[in-house]
């Protein structure tokens, strides 16, 4: 009775909030924006032409490089050394010399790269490769081996990836896959972080307002802790389930858009469209074949076990402090295991989605929620879930016990900070 | 009368600190009950204990006879020394729930809400929020939240600090009309002025330990030292001085009068009756003025207290 006056109290409290409207309906919008921008951004970046100068006398090796999209050589060999690197200053990106040579080892190390700014590693390497592969030619051809006879003998590997079940796997699908499962695992972490800071406030709200102790009056600070973490919770699943409809029919609206766009383009160029299609058409099966039943129940319970687990931390360290200033020093430990389970979980679940590391880090309560999401789509046991779940809600069982001491304690203290050593002892009264 | 709420035995320890040292208090049913003591003396510990916020190591307290349990929390009203509400809350939603939270249903609430707020006038405030109040203003509705589910018990802590004259005098006056249809109250202070004007009985609790207990005036007479405030315009002023003072104790008095009349008082031995002073005194002049001096509870606390140290 009194719970459920205290969960929907917090519920209409939070959503009622000006920032969870805002919150709700904006962050959609800028995300995509954000996507927009960055996608439109990077294709500018990518028009650029870069121009670079290239001073080789002896002519050993201008003819191998090649103008492409991103890259324009010109020659300016026709000019002294010092005039060429005069003019490069000015109007390129950069000058590669190759000096003569009568011993065409000795450009292995002779060739330079002259420029103002750093040039990217891609770069360097391309430039590499270019005296490398004139220098094998010539080795080559010294030794009397045609150097056609061996590009031709060079032969390209495609290895076909099935399952034992006897369905063609494709290519990239596990980094489709990983990108799934990161952004469960992300938001996950995301949530337990801002709605956890929420059930902070609140508790550091109710001491500062000083109702705390009228409440408490009339219910167990226990109800209270509770109340407060469940409508917080639910309050965060509403967003969820808003974000879920609006990102349904932004999918849906920006799916439309874009096939009739393809639609336009199918006219230019039948063929290249007919490719895109088939390899989109070929992994969107793939997609939808991912166990999403399983995936999206498992948010839901992972996210709730999470939740629960981290903010009835939260609503501790509201308690033992008088101001959201004094809580940082408490909050760290609580950012690092999500931090670690984020990154720890990408680089394994990448790797070995069911190698050693990740599979105990996926049954690890503070890390779970976010590995065992991550691995989700790669297909984990059945059994590893359920155990990955148990083990969480039983660690949240032990921490509110731990949590509500502290939280009973904490929340009748006014005055100074608290140290670890007397949120220790106020364990044992 | 029979109490309404019985302490027994209570300890309380906050980790090697004593808070309360087997207090034992007993509230008769309807009266109006000071919690005496300085800071730090363990009142408020007590008064968590009786509204089961924290739990006694030993010791049990009954309400109306009864152990005191969970369900009993919706028959007590408390307002807290510390005390507040949720800012951004609106007046009349927050009134609810924190009545719904004593166990009154909603339709209870709204009508005792409305009973409240037609009698202290304050209708217009449903809709808004506590932080457009004046302080003044919160602390009605403060007041009204802590009776609106018409508790038998009401502990007020510190009832007076905060509250503006103007405020006080009418909560007050809504404390002894609570009073007169039954509902009992104590309250917890060290401010002895509000004592001596609404209590009848008293408790004093002092570094952890209840010292005095017992109703106002008993309390009182246990106090009482046989002295009396004497006025007289004697024939022989000085003569007078001389001789009183070889008969008893006397000091300087300071009671206001219309003359100038020598004002003294003076303190019999135990045992001798009022009126051999005032035989005496009527034989060396008019007496304008004869009182027993009564210990105010200001003077009884302070006393008690250090002698104590």
């Amino acid at each position: 009775m009194s719970l459920s006056l205290i969960i929907k109290r917090e519920f209409n409290a939070k959503v009622r909030n000006k920032s969870f409207i805002v919150m709700t309906f904006l962050s959609p919008l800028l995300f995509t924006a954000m996507a927009l921008l960055v996608g439109y951004l990077a294709s500018v970046n990518g028009d650029e032409v870069v121009k670079i100068a290239v001073h080789d006398q002896a002519g050993t090796l201008i003819k191998d490089f090649k103008n492409d999209k991103e890259t324009h050589y010109t020659d300016l060999s026709a000019l002294s050394l010092a005039l060429a690197k005069e003019k490069a200053a000015e109007g390129y990106e950069g000058l590669i010399y190759v000096p003569a040579v009568t011993d065409a080892k000795d450009l292995l190390h002779k060739v330079e790269y002259i420029s103002n700014e750093s040039p990217s590693m891609e770069f360097i390497g391309n430039i590499e490769d270019v005296v490398n592969d004139k220098l094998t030619r010539f080795n080559l051809e010294k030794a009397g081996i045609d150097y056609k006879k061996i590009d031709e003998a060079k032969t390209y590997a495609d290895i076909r990836l099935s399952k034992f079940s006897g369905e063609e796997s494709l290519r990239w699908l596990n980094e489709i896959k990983i990108g799934i499962g990161f952004a469960f695992g992300y938001l996950i972490m995301m949530f337990i972080i801002i709605y956890g800071n929420m059930v902070m406030r609140s508790v550091i709200e109710e001491k500062t307002n000083r109702i705390i102790e009228i409440i408490i009056s009339s219910v167990k600070p226990f109800q209270l802790m509770m109340g407060k973490i469940i409508g917080t919770s639910m309050a965060g699943l509403l967003q969820f389930l808003i974000w879920a409809i609006l990102g349904g029919i932004l999918l849906f609206v920006a799916g439309n858009v874009f096939g009739l766009q393809v639609g336009a383009t199918s006219a230019a160029s039948p063929e290249a469209t007919q490719a895109a299609t088939t390899g989109l058409q070929a992994y969107l099966p793939e997609i939808f074949n991912l166990p999403w039943g399983t995936m999206l129940l498992s948010f839901l319970i992972f996210f709730t076990g999470g939740f629960f687990l981290y903010s009835s931390i939260y609503a501790s360290i509201g308690a033992a402090v008088d101001s959201e200033t004094d809580s940082q020093q408490f909050l760290l430990p609580i950012i690092l295991p999500l931090m670690l389970g984020v990154y720890v979980g990408f680089f394994t679940v990448i790797n070995d989605p069911h190698g050693t590391v990740a599979t105990v880090f996926s049954m690890i309560p503070l890390t779970s929620p976010i590995v065992m999401m991550m691995r989700l789509p790669f297909g984990v046991p059945l059994w590893e879930v359920a155990l990955s779940m148990a083990i969480l809600f039983a660690t949240f069982f032990g921490v509110v016990w731990f949590a509500s001491k502290i939280y009973r304690i904490g929340i009748l203290m006014y005055g100074k900070k608290p140290t670890y050593k007397e949120i220790f002892k106020w364990l044992r009264y | 009368m029979k109490p309404i709420l019985e302490v027994k035995n209570v300890v309380k320890q906050y980790g090697d600190y004593t808070a309360l040292n087997s207090v034992s208090l007993s509230v008769p049913q309807g009266s109006i009950y000071g919690l005496l003591g300085p800071n730090g003396a363990g009142k408020t510990s007590l008064i968590r204990i009786i509204n089961q916020i924290t739990m006694p190591d030993s010791g049990e307290i009954l309400l109306d006879g009864e152990k005191l349990a969970p369900h009993h929390v919706s028959q007590i009203g408390y307002m807290p020394e510390e005390r507040g509400l949720y800012k951004t809350m609106k007046v009349g939603e927050q009134a609810l729930y924190l009545a719904q939270l004593k166990g009154l249903s909603k339709k209870e609430a709204k009508e005792q809400l409305d009973y409240w707020f037609e009698k202290l006038e304050i209708k217009g405030w449903w809709n808004k929020k506590i932080q457009e109040l004046s302080k003044g203003m919160a602390q009605k509705i403060q007041f009204v939240v802590t009776v609106l589910h018409r508790p038998k018990l009401l502990i007020l802590d510190e009832p007076f600090s905060g509250f503006d004259p103007v405020n006080a005098n009418l909560i007050k006056d809504e404390i002894l009309e609570l009073r007169d249809k039954g509902t009992t109250v104590i309250f917890s202070t060290h401010r002895m002025e509000s004592v001596e004007d609404m209590c009848d009985h008293i408790a004093l609790i002092h570094k952890s330990n209840k010292l005095i207990e017992g109703e106002l005036q008993d309390v009182k007479r246990r106090y009482r030292t046989n002295t009396f405030e004497v006025g007289i315009a004697p024939e022989n002023f000085q003569h007078l001085l001389a001789d009183i003072s070889t008969r008893y104790t006397t000091r300087q008095a300071s009671f206001k009068t219309l003359d100038d009349e020598l004002k003294l008082e003076v303190e019999l031995p135990k045992g001798t009756p009022s009126r051999e002073l005032l035989r005496y005194l009527t034989d060396k002049g008019d007496v304008t003025y004869f009182m027993e001096k009564i210990p105010s509870v200001n003077d009884i606390f302070i006393q008690t207290v250090s002698q104590q140290k």
